[in-house]
């Protein structure tokens, strides 16, 4: 059995004039340890399909198995829970949250952990050396350039050792220099880690690094 | 607690001004409660401490008041000749057949007050053994003096030691202060109860206050008493009878204490909302974040309500230091049973002082909980989606 398997996903959004039908019957397998990107047009669907994927939106129909669980059956909490174990975002945005220093960021997926303070801490220490920002724990959102954000964005992504990493746009809002740091860091997590990586991308380059690349259009999705 | 406490405190600081107002919402209605308890609770203590609970004080018969009450010489006679009435020393019962009448005095301010001229027995300091001379002596018997309860120094003009006070038609001259404890004997004048007899109310005491022998008899005692058919008396523990002439106004004290702050308290809550809201509206990336991350909606909505309870707990605290101040400010009211002006010290406790916290908690909760909700129900996707834009 594959890591992840998608069968006849579908969603659609309903606005005042029409039906908008963002996913069509999307079928996807994902084996362990794969590095997948996935491209496509603006709104073609791909945030919806990461969404899905992170237990984070529901489906019209269809089912998503990861790692043995149906998650579209999964109630509100405990689809949290879930989601806590097994899923690791990384968003365009870094979305850090700005009170809180780049390791309490860090830390947070672990205080929904039975961890102690000192192991919490040595997990956080470790994530933030595997994206080098051992010096900058201290430091603030604000602090922090671009591209280190969502470097502490991928520490935090990593630090409760998920299954799965789902990065949407992780370069989208980067120069190219940071773009490429966070690029070799998320193939970094598949070679070294063995980390089963899906990144959303809008960047040709970007998407030829990964081992398999996808393509959503007008809801199908192309392998 | 799984949302780390800091991130409401930090989310707090952050934005100062909208904290800090609503925290001082929340502070004047603390502040306004802690007062009128502390008024409530001055006006009863004063009260609940101007009785014993090892004396007996004897009214005739269905009387209310001592104001309403009188006892013949030959009736205070048979109490004090009655075995469970404690002696002294040299064998003289402890007890002080009193005068009570009300007189209309100037006060320092202008206007009228009312105040109590109380006959006493000499025995009457052993009776009342809360009773202390501040400054001079006590009156001599037979000979026209009086002494002055110290708050009422403070509230009548010709009270001083050597001055002398004019009522009933003759001077009497002060020539001691006492204090009792904060109790309404202190907006008293003393002075001798034989003395006081004809130039008021005529051959007749209107109350005897007497010690018990055994305190914890009060209820044989009474019952001995009021059986006796040629006393034609009743018999109140002390303590009670003062306790229960406030419990009337110390009642009307509280219940607008609570109604006047809890009406205040719902535009403190308003604002506490729309502070909350706000916060959860422009938080609602990070909300997502939290939710995204696998923190339970109940934990957001914990996380926003301890938020709104710390405003509060800001606010409850600034409230105390705002009513601290009043703590032992003297002021005075009516004593509705006897009519006489009772002068007593707000009393804030530290009791008060965790109720008035309290109560600022509760507007914390009932502010926040519907905004909390609001966060807690936002869906992950709508909230994140709220990011760069
Ligand atoms: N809540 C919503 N209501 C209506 N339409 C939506 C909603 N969310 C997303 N969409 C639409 O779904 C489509 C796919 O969005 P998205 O998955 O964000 O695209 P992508 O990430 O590929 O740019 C877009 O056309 C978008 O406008
Ligand atoms: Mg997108």
């Amino acid at each position: 059995m594959a890591l992840v398997e998608l069968r006849d996903l579908t969603k659609r959004y309903q606005t005042e004039a029409e039906i908008i039908s963002v996913l069509e019957d999307v079928d996807l397998n994902i084996e362990a340890g794969e590095y997948l990107s996935l491209m496509g047009p603006s709104g073609s669907g791909k945030s919806t399909l990461l969404n899905l994927m992170a237990g984070l939106d529901q489906p019209d129909s269809g089912t998503i198995t990861i790692d043995g669980s149906e998650i579209t059956s999964l109630g509100p909490n405990r689809l949290a829970d879930w989601r806590a174990n097994h899923i690791g975002f990384v968003f365009q945005f870094y979305n850090l949250l700005p009170v809180l220093t780049a390791f309490q960021n860090v830390e947070l997926p672990l205080l929904l952990t039975n961890l102690s303070k000192d192991e919490r801490r040595e997990r956080v220490e470790v994530a933030l050396n595997v994206v080098n920002l051992s010096d900058r724990m201290e430091h603030y959102p604000r602090q922090l350039s671009g591209g280190q954000e969502q470097r502490v964005g991928i520490a935090r992504a990593i630090v409760s050792d998920p299954v799965m990493i789902l990065a949407d746009e992780p370069t989208g809002d980067l120069d190219a220099a940071s773009a490429e740091e966070i690029l070799t860091l998320l193939e970094r997590l598949h070679s070294e880690f063995n980390k089963t990586v899906l990144m959303v991308t809008h960047d040709q380059h970007a998407a030829e690094r990964a081992h398999r690349k996808m393509y959503l259009e007008k809801g199908v999705l192309h392998q | 607690m799984k949302i780390p406490i800091l991130y409401n405190l930090r989310s707090l600081r952050a934005r100062p001004t909208a904290t800090l107002t609503t925290a001082l919402g929340m502070a004047l209605v603390v502040a306004v409660f802690i007062g009128m308890m502390a008024l409530s609770l001055g006006f009863q203590a004063a009260l609940v401490e101007t009785g014993s609970t090892e004396n007996i004080l004897v009214l005739r018969r269905g009387a209310d008041s001592e104001l309403s009450s009188g006892i013949n010489r030959d009736v205070a006679n048979a109490i004090a000749a009655l075995p469970f009435v404690a002696k002294d020393a040299s064998g003289k019962p402890l007890i002080s057949p009193e005068t009570f009448v009300v007189v209309g005095l100037e006060r320092r301010s202008g206007g009228m007050a009312n105040v109590v001229i109380r006959g006493v027995s000499p025995e009457a300091f052993d009776v009342r053994t809360g009773i202390r001379i501040t400054e001079g002596r006590t009156f001599r018997p037979g000979s026209g003096e009086i002494i002055v309860g110290e708050t009422l120094v403070t509230r009548v003009p010709n009270t001083e030691i050597g001055e002398s006070l004019r009522f009933a038609g003759r001077d009497w001259e002060v020539v001691g202060h006492f204090e009792a404890g904060g109790s309404s004997f202190e907006s008293e004048v003393w002075g001798e109860n034989e003395l006081f007899m004809p130039v008021f109310r005529g051959q007749v005491f209107q109350t005897v206050a007497l010690r018990m022998e055994d305190p914890s008899a009060f209820e044989g005692v009474a019952e001995t008493l009021e059986a006796d058919p040629r006393l034609a008396v009743d018999a109140h523990l002390e303590r009670e009878f003062y306790a229960n002439q406030g419990t009337l106004l110390g009642d009307i004290l509280r219940f607008l204490a609570v109604f006047i702050a809890g009406v205040m308290a719902i535009g403190a809550v308003f604002g506490a909302v729309n502070t909350m809201y706000s916060a959860v509206d422009s938080r609602a990336p990070e909300i997502g974040v939290l939710l995204a991350l696998g923190f339970k909606p109940r934990s957001v909505m914990a996380s926003f309500v301890v938020e709104s309870m710390l405003i509060a707990l800001l606010g409850g605290l600034i409230g105390c230091l705002i009513a601290l101040p009043i703590n032992g400010l003297v002021t005075s009211t009516t004593n509705w049973n006897s009519f006489s002006e009772v002068a007593f010290a707000f009393r804030v406790t530290p009791t008060l002082l965790v109720a008035g916290i309290v109560f600022a908690l509760v507007m914390g909760v009932i502010g926040g909980f519907l905004p909390a909700r609001r966060a807690a129900r936002r869906p992950v996707v709508e909230a994140l989606r709220e990011v760069g834009s």
